[in-house]
């Protein structure tokens, strides 16, 4: 099974990513996140299973930097559905998309795409740049 | 300066009227598409400002809060002000006005709106130090300034100025303040003798001292003031005096103009505001209308709007105005309408006085019970804007119309009464707003607040007497379109959580997704998440670790969220009471995962700093123990909070201890809207801090008394008594059915203070549902009650026996033993402390 999910813009075109496999497909909650870490860094990722998309961040709010993204509740907003989520610290929502926030704050996360392959959970690095 | 052929309108006076004589002008002339230019010369150095609520000035309300227009407004509509430079003459054959800074103004028409000066007795003394009168910001600053080396001090006058200038005082720190009064009653053209006696019952209460039938001869001392002398031989020492004897109008520059002026003072003007110099009106407390100087703000507005008329489309005319007036004075409610003095035989009079409560009421209805003419009403003015609505409008009185004071229908009858007047009813005289105009706003334009009201239609924007009368009118128009405010939970729900709760149990729902899919839309999100998984909870009693993702992240992890990420842990510990083992126990798990300590304000151990993955293993511990969930996390049951009781206490009357544990058991892991704090205390004494819960429980000789709805908090509010003296049994079943209604019907996220203050009917209701099942539903609640009661288990307890829920807690799945790096500690007083963010 092979099955890019996320939308497009998750992936911008042209950019080069290094897959990593992040977990596998039980370890993240159906509806709900976990987080891991890869190359030190903290993902957060996220399965909504109720539209059969997945989703990666950053874990760290930039609100209050808090590593805690992955514990907050997703859902959708406004007439599109956009995908959000909403941090458990303060209820900062962020687009699962775009990585705006949503709530009027100029804050804004990384998003990563994400790949699942033989119940596996691959997230796209970005790749570093050559030294 | 414009040179335009537009006509020049001079305003001389930069006040509350004359101000609204600026803006009706520029509304009228923009409506009849006709342009003039405003100059407008003001004594004051600052621009006009609300003069009714100066008292505010003192209460921290600053010069802008209280000036009438935003910063620009004057450049913005294109009018001229000069500020501190008030016109000196007028040349009226040249039509010319020269200000005291010597500018020379030509006008085609000026409008005098000099307003009043205090009037100030001619008495031997009055240029003393500490002597002042109450009119303008400068007044009030000098009082502020001189009353921190007063200790006491009077006003001269008991009218309603000289009341505000009283309170004044007493907010200056002033304790020891005085009035002074000629008449034998206070505010003597506003109310009647009983209702002055009551007025002055509730006064000296609050710490004034009240002498009537007073005339003051001289002021005495040295440079300073430093006592009164009274005609009748007495005495009063005094550091400060404030005059509030009336006022004198202003009209000495048209004197001096050869305008015709009243004997008393004044200037002479007809119906349509005219002086006897038809380029030259007069409008406010400077004006003489039908022999009389208008005190008040609302008919000075309305001789500004006769006179804004009278410039542009010629027909207006001011035939006198209604002299109704409301205020909360030092707390007091005070108000007076229609004609309240008028006696028998010419009216019947209805007068209900309760000296208890401090309340005095007076109607006055024809002598043939149709009409209401005008009445009094001290301490409880609730009724006053449907009173005066009434007289107003020449509305017919009920076949009973004491019931218009008495109280009994006041809440009711605020809806239906307001609903049932004329269309043209005024409902804000300041701004002339008839009813009719609110209830379009809100029909055709969906206005639904005050706040957008004022906006729309200036309603409220004045004196702000008539908003509890425009919220009615708000409400009640849209109870009669048939819409009503709907408070849905979110916008993937449209349904109140009282609606989806019902639908929810009829349809025997018992998922998040089952919910979405039938009654939702879209994919719900942080607030419709955790109000479903509470319904969930609240009607199925499954352990919500079944549907982990939608619950909030405290009840997903079942301990509450910490400053950097860590968790605290609270294990219940009903009633307060621990023995010496337990404690050993929660000092050990404290010890070994280096947790913070601390005691609760319900009574029981908080341990903080957490790692997400060592909670398993510390509850493991803890309910090896004998420990169970606090629930601290939920939106569930916290604490019954006690006090020891008569075990121990001398005082105690039954062991609040024992009943404290017992109804924790009973309720302890319920789901609710809200979180629920309880508390027993076993004499009246309380010193379990019952009344500030959500249900209190306090022992008396007889039995118990039960208290609900009370909170602490950001609005702290006292329980209120529902019953008294019942036995424990009783009081367990009231409980069920309290809480049982509570869960049923209120907003998510309301506690039960405020799902009171909501109730229509408020405590009285509650107590017909709760106590005399006036509902029916008692058997029901008390049965669903029973069925989650046994149904309980520890949700921990569960986590720590299943591996599948335990691997949940970790920090990275995809390495589950390590930590959070960035979940450090500082140190304070020995023990660990969340780094600051």
């Amino acid at each position: 099974m092979d099955n890019q999910t996320g939308r497009p813009t998750a992936a911008r075109a042209g950019e080069k990513w290094k897959w990593r496999m992040a977990c596998r497909v039980d370890d993240v909650p159906k509806d709900g996140g976990a987080c891991v870490s890869l190359d030190d860094e903290q993902i957060a990722i996220f399965h909504f299973s109720r539209r059969g998309e997945w989703f990666a961040t950053q874990n760290e709010c930039p609100h209050k930097q808090q590593m805690a993204l992955s514990r907050g509740l997703i859902g959708s907003a406004g007439p599109d559905n956009e995908p959000k989520l909403a941090c458990p610290f303060h209820k900062r929502t962020f687009s699962l998309l775009s990585g705006e926030c949503l709530n009027d704050e100029p804050l804004r996360i990384a998003v990563y795409p994400v790949r699942i392959r033989d119940g596996k959970v691959f997230v796209g690095m970005r790749a570093r740049a050559e030294k | 300066m414009s040179s335009t052929s537009k006509p020049i309108v001079v305003v001389a006076g930069n006040g509350m009227v004359g101000h609204k004589f600026c803006e009706k002008l520029i509304a009228r002339s923009e409506r009849e598409s006709m342009e003039f230019q405003i100059v407008i010369f003001g004594e004051e150095p600052r621009p006009a400002y609300d003069r009714v609520h100066l008292s505010e000035y003192f209460n921290g309300k600053s010069v802008g809060d209280l000036s009438l227009s935003m910063a620009g407004w004057f450049g913005d509509q294109d009018v001229i002000l000069h500020l501190g430079d008030p016109i000196r003459e007028i040349n009226r054959t040249a039509k010319t006005v020269h200000s005291s800074k010597g500018l020379v103004q030509p006008y085609d028409y000026l409008v005098l709106a000099t307003g009043s000066s205090a009037f100030v007795p001619d008495m031997a003394g009055i240029e003393k130090k500490g002597v002042f009168v109450y009119r303008t910001i400068d007044d009030l600053d000098l009082i502020k300034a001189y009353a921190p080396q007063a200790s006491n001090a009077a006003v001269m006058g008991g009218g309603l100025l000289g009341l505000e200038a009283a309170k004044a005082l007493l907010d200056l720190g002033i304790a020891d303040t005085h009035i002074i009064e000629f008449a034998s009653r206070l505010m003597p053209r506003q109310i009647d003798q009983a209702g002055s006696q009551l007025l002055e019952a509730r006064l000296t209460q609050l710490g004034l001292q009240i002498h009537l039938n007073k005339s003051t001869l001289a002021i005495e001392g040295g440079s300073r003031i430093e006592s009164l002398q009274f005609a009748d031989d007495t005495r009063l020492p005094v550091d400060m005096l404030v005059i509030s004897a009336g006022i004198r109008p202003r009209d000495e520059l048209a004197r001096l103009a050869g305008l015709q002026v009243g004997a008393r003072g004044g200037i002479l003007v007809n119906e349509r505001m005219e002086t006897s110099d038809k380029h030259i009106f007069a409008i406010g407390e400077c004006a003489l209308v039908n022999g009389m100087v208008y005190g008040l703000v609302a008919p000075g507005y309305e001789m500004a709007d006769t006179v804004a008329a009278n410039l542009t489309d010629g027909r207006k005319t001011f035939t006198g105005f209604d002299m109704s007036t409301k205020l909360k004075l030092i707390g007091v409610d005070v108000a007076s309408f229609g004609d309240p003095f008028i006696a028998e035989p010419h009216c019947r009079t209805i007068a209900f006085e309760d000296r208890n409560k401090g309340i005095y009421k007076r109607i006055n209805i024809t002598p043939d019970g149709k009409y209401l003419l005008g009445g009094i009403l001290i301490g409880d003015a609730s009724t006053y804007n449907l009173l005066l609505q009434n007289v107003t409008n020449k509305m017919l009185l009920p076949p009973d119309p004491e019931e218009l004071i008495m109280g009994v229908r006041s809440g009711e009858a605020g809806g239906d009464g307001i609903m049932s007047l004329p269309d043209e009813a005024l409902v804000c005289s300041c701004e002339s707003v008839p009813k009719e105009v609110i209830c379009k706003a809100v029909t055709d334009k969906f206005i639904h607040t005050v706040d957008d009201m004022k906006k729309c239609t200036r309603a409220g924007t004045g004196c702000g007497g008539c908003i509890p009368l425009v919220k009615d009118l708000i409400a009640g128009t849209l109870k009669a379109n048939g819409q009503y405010l709907r408070n849905v939970i979110c916008e993937h729900f449209d349904h109140s959580r009282q609606e989806l709760l019902d639908l929810i149990k009829i349809n025997g729902i018992r998922s998040f997704d089952e919910a979405l899919d039938h009654y939702g839309k879209g994919d719900g999100c942080e607030v419709c998440k955790p109000a479903l998984a509470s319904i969930l909870a609240s009607l199925w009693n499954e352990p919500i670790q079944k549907q982990v993702t939608i619950q909030d992240s405290n009840d997903r992890f079942l301990a509450n969220i910490q400053k950097g990420g860590s968790y605290s842990v609270v294990p219940r510990i009903p009633g307060g009471e621990i023995t010496p083992d337990k404690l050993i126990v929660l000092g050990k798990v404290a010890k070994k995962y280096n947790l913070y300590t601390k005691i609760t304000g319900g009574q029981r151990i908080d341990l903080f700093g957490a790692h997400v993955g060592d909670l398993p293993d510390i509850w493991e511990e803890l309910i090896a123990a004998g420990f169970e969930s606090g629930h601290a996390y939920g939106k569930a049951l916290r604490t019954v909070k006690s006090c020891v009781g008569s075990t121990w206490c001398r005082f105690g009357l039954h062991d609040s201890v024992s009943f404290a544990i017992r109804v924790e058991q009973r309720y302890k892991g319920i789901r609710a809207p809200h979180k629920i704090k309880g508390g027993v205390s076993g004499c009246v004494r309380e010193c379990a801090e019952a009344q500030a819960k959500d249900f209190g429980i306090i022992a008396t000789e007889k039995g118990w008394n039960l208290y609900v709805c009370g909170n602490g908090g950001s609005k702290p509010q006292h329980a209120q008594l529902l019953i008294t003296d019942i036995d424990e049994a009783t009081c367990i079943r009231y409980l069920d059915r309290f809480l049982m209604f509570y869960i049923k019907t209120a907003d998510p996220l309301t506690r039960t203070a405020v799902w009171l203050n909501k109730m229509e009917g408020g405590l009285s209701y509650l107590k017909n549902v709760v106590v005399n099942d006036s509902l029916g539903m008692a058997a029901q609640w008390e049965e669903e009650m029973q069925g989650l009661v046994d149904s309980y288990a520890c949700e921990w307890k569960e986590v720590v026996e299943t591996p599948e829920l335990r691997k949940r807690f970790t920090h990275f799945v995809n390495a589950p033993r390590r930590k959070d790096p960035t979940l450090v500690f500082d140190k304070m007083r020995d023990q660990i402390k969340a780094k600051e963010w």
